[in-house]
């Protein structure tokens, strides 16, 4: 396999990707290929297994067959934490938090692997100042500063929204994964926010599971179409919106009624699912 | 960032860090101080074993409350760490070994952290109600190696050892309770700090998050088997110390150390004591204590108190005694505690009610039973009753009945304050907030 020569072309690709939940299959031969820095919607109807496509990159689950590379690298069939530390990361759709902890401490929780901590119990983390130094200029990119010392399990939804995006970007992942960032937010604050994920994404390789036709054009620069477990397009939103094979399948009709508004107004529009 | 942290609003209650060094001052003083002020044997005897439970709860709630494992075996640590230090004792007795006495509970820590890493590898794979399951497995096969080994256990009679070995080191000889006693009380303040240290640590913190949400810890890097296993281990290494310092103590060690009793304990009164809060199990190990030496004497239905004392907490406070103490300080904070101080009053003179009510048919049942030779009367209280006589039955169920409606009135009146006291102080975080 030619994957040294592949290293810088592809951040993510996907080869022939299959997934199946007893004799159902899910994912049916997914191909994608991600090149570094790009941002990518996935959009598709529902049950269309955009959410089991997250959850195969980010090893949650263990995929049937095919090949999962990470910069070139195979990592399908490594654990959670192995793919983390390679430099990818997720967010969630429903938020996963330490509930339990201050908001502070979730993002300090989230940024002490990447900065070579491990599992020391030698070391107080009060003097972890370059961890403490990143959690409190996390607090503020996210606009939760105020909030520090609030338990997660206490904070607004729009709030574990952010909490939940900071937690997957405080690692300083180069690929990262958002699972419906915006789901179940109002319109202002959708607006909002798609502007926060713009801003803390800058730079990094960017995939997005989202329904929000406004947040999908606010947010990405190229669109992957998954229907029924395969990726039946992949181009740009213009190219995307003009592929009849994604129009007779499922987006022609939502794309024509958004096209208007999502061409000015980036990210206006609230959820439509 | 210095001004972020200056302007950061300050309305949080943590009485931890404004005086920890108090605190800390405090817990040494009263290890000092304790036996001068009860220094008669028997309170020396318990005074020992708080000091000894102190550091087998606290390291249990590396488990429990730091880690989230529901552990149904920590008996297995405490008791290998007692088996490891008195063989070590009399090794050192035979000549065979040179070790000063006072080290000898490192010996258990040795002992408690080899059968940590050796069997909570394969616990600490699993989280859990399977985590629990398998503490209990190898609970039941420490026990039962214990009976068909009896070269290290002892057999029934167990190992016997004597402290008092060699020459005495400055005049410590470990011959008087009262030396042993401060050997324990040196041990407990040094376990105890390294235990709240482990807290402060990117591993203590990243347990806490594996206890709150193991799928995330995954996502930001950790394994959280690995965080379950190291945590397995110190609080096995802890737990050792605690061991050997009991073999010290009892200079016998049988095989009931490791049984299941005994790892019931541990759970039932570090959840009494409150696992949420560091010092919860500190609480829970003095009075563990209290009832296996003092309420043990007082009535032979001790068992069934204690059983009826663990159902109540866990229906109303299921955050132990510590959360208790620390919800009505955040009350005091906000100077919101004198209006509750008359619900509290009649809370504590209904359930004492209840209790004398309940206590007296509990008494006159076990009576019946355990001392039927003695007559029917027997003394409860102050008064005589008859476990016979309808008068005795009819008195103790009507103060029993009275107890009991009067303290659910009284519960419900104090529940619909304490929703108020909350909300009023919930709204005044806000006032606070929006002023600053």
């Amino acid at each position: 396999m030619s994957d040294t020569t592949r290293t810088a072309e592809f951040a993510v690709e996907l080869r022939d990707v299959r997934k199946s939940f007893g004799k159902t299959e899910i994912i049916r031969g997914a191909n994608l290929a991600v090149r570094p820095g790009e941002r990518v919607a996935i959009i598709g109807p529902n049950g269309a297994g955009k959410s089991t496509l997250f959850n195969l990159i980010s090893g949650r689950f263990g995929s049937s067959s095919g090949d999962i590379l990470l910069h070139g690298q195979k990592i399908d069939g490594l654990k959670p934490y192995e793919i983390t530390r390679k430099g990818l990361a997720r967010s969630f759709q429903v938020s996963n938090l330490f509930t339990r902890l201050t908001v502070f401490e979730n993002l300090r929780c989230a940024v002490l692997w990447s900065l070579g901590y491990k599992y020391s119990f030698w070391k107080f983390l009060a003097d972890a100042h370059d961890a403490n130094d990143r959690a409190e200029e996390l607090l503020e990119m996210l606009k939760l500063d105020k909030r520090r010392d609030v338990q997660a399990m206490n904070l607004t939804y729009a709030e574990q929204r952010a909490l939940e995006i900071g937690i997957t970007i405080a690692g300083g992942a180069g690929v990262i994964l958002l699972d419906e960032p915006t789901a179940g937010m109002s319109r202002s604050e959708t607006a909002r926010f798609v502007n926060l994920i713009r801003d803390v994404t800058a730079g990094k390789t960017l995939l997005t599971v989202e329904h929000d036709m406004g947040v999908v054009f606010g947010l990405a620069d190229k669109i992957a179409v998954l229907v029924y477990g395969e990726v039946i397009a992949f181009d740009t939103p213009e190219r995307v919106r003009a592929n009849a094979r994604v129009q007779e399948a499922y987006l022609g009709s939502v794309l024509a009624d958004q096209q208007a508004e999502a061409g000015q107004a980036a990210h206006g529009r609230a959820a439509g699912h | 960032m210095g001004r972020t942290l200056e302007t950061r609003p300050h309305y949080h209650f943590k009485p931890w860090n404004v005086g920890r060094w108090v605190l800390w001052g405090l817990f040494a003083v009263v290890l000092t101080v304790a036996p001068l002020l009860w220094s008669s044997g028997f309170a020396l005897t318990m005074l020992s074993q708080m000091g000894i439970a102190i550091i087998a709860c606290l390291a249990y709630n590396i488990l429990l409350g730091q880690g989230g494992m529901l552990s149904f075996g920590h008996a297995v640590y405490t008791g290998l760490g007692s088996f490891l230090a008195i063989h070590t004792l009399n090794m050192v007795a035979d000549g065979r070994l040179a070790l000063p006495v006072s080290l000898i509970p490192l010996a258990g820590a040795a002992g408690g952290l080899f059968f940590a890493a050796l069997l909570g590898y394969v616990t600490t794979k699993k989280a859990g109600t399977t985590f629990a399951m398998i503490t209990l497995g190898i609970g039941e096969l420490v026990w039962s190696m214990s009976l068909m080994i009896p070269e290290f256990f002892g057999g029934e009679g167990g190992i016997s050892g004597n402290r008092v070995v060699g020459a005495p080191v400055l005049g410590i000889s470990f011959g008087p309770q009262l030396q042993v006693y401060y050997l324990i009380a040196v041990y407990c303040f040094i376990s105890t700090a390294l235990m709240f240290a482990l807290t402060r640590t990117p591993l203590g913190r990243m347990l806490n998050a594996v206890r709150d949400n193991p799928e995330r810890v995954e996502f930001v890097g950790y394994n959280t088997q690995r965080v379950r296993y190291i945590a397995f281990m110190i609080s096995g290494l802890f737990s050792g110390i605690a061991g050997g310092l009991a073999a010290i103590n009892f200079e016998l060690v049988t095989a009931e150390v490791v049984g299941a009793g005994r790892s019931g304990a541990y759970l039932l009164f570090v959840f009494l004591g409150g696992a949420t809060f560091f010092f919860g199990p500190i609480i829970g190990a003095v009075l563990m204590v209290v009832a296996l030496v003092l309420l043990s004497e007082l009535t032979q239905a001790w068992l069934l108190y204690l059983g009826l004392v663990f159902v109540f907490m866990v229906m109303y406070a299921p955050g132990g005694i510590s959360s208790l103490i620390m919800m009505n300080l955040r009350v005091a904070a906000f100077g919101k505690l004198r209006p509750l101080l008359g619900s509290y009053l009649a809370l504590v003179g209904t359930a004492a009610t209840i209790l004398v009510g309940a206590g007296a048919m509990i008494e006159m049942v076990y009576h019946l039973q355990l001392n039927e030779a003695l007559g029917p009367e027997l003394q409860f209280m102050g008064a005589t009753l008859n476990a016979r006589g309808f008068d005795s039955w009819f008195g103790a169920g009507f103060v029993l009945l009275v107890g009991v409606s009067l303290f659910e009135l009284v519960r419900r009146q104090f529940a619909r304050q304490w929703g108020i006291t909350q909300e009023e102080i919930e709204r005044e975080i806000k006032r606070r907030e929006a002023a600053l």
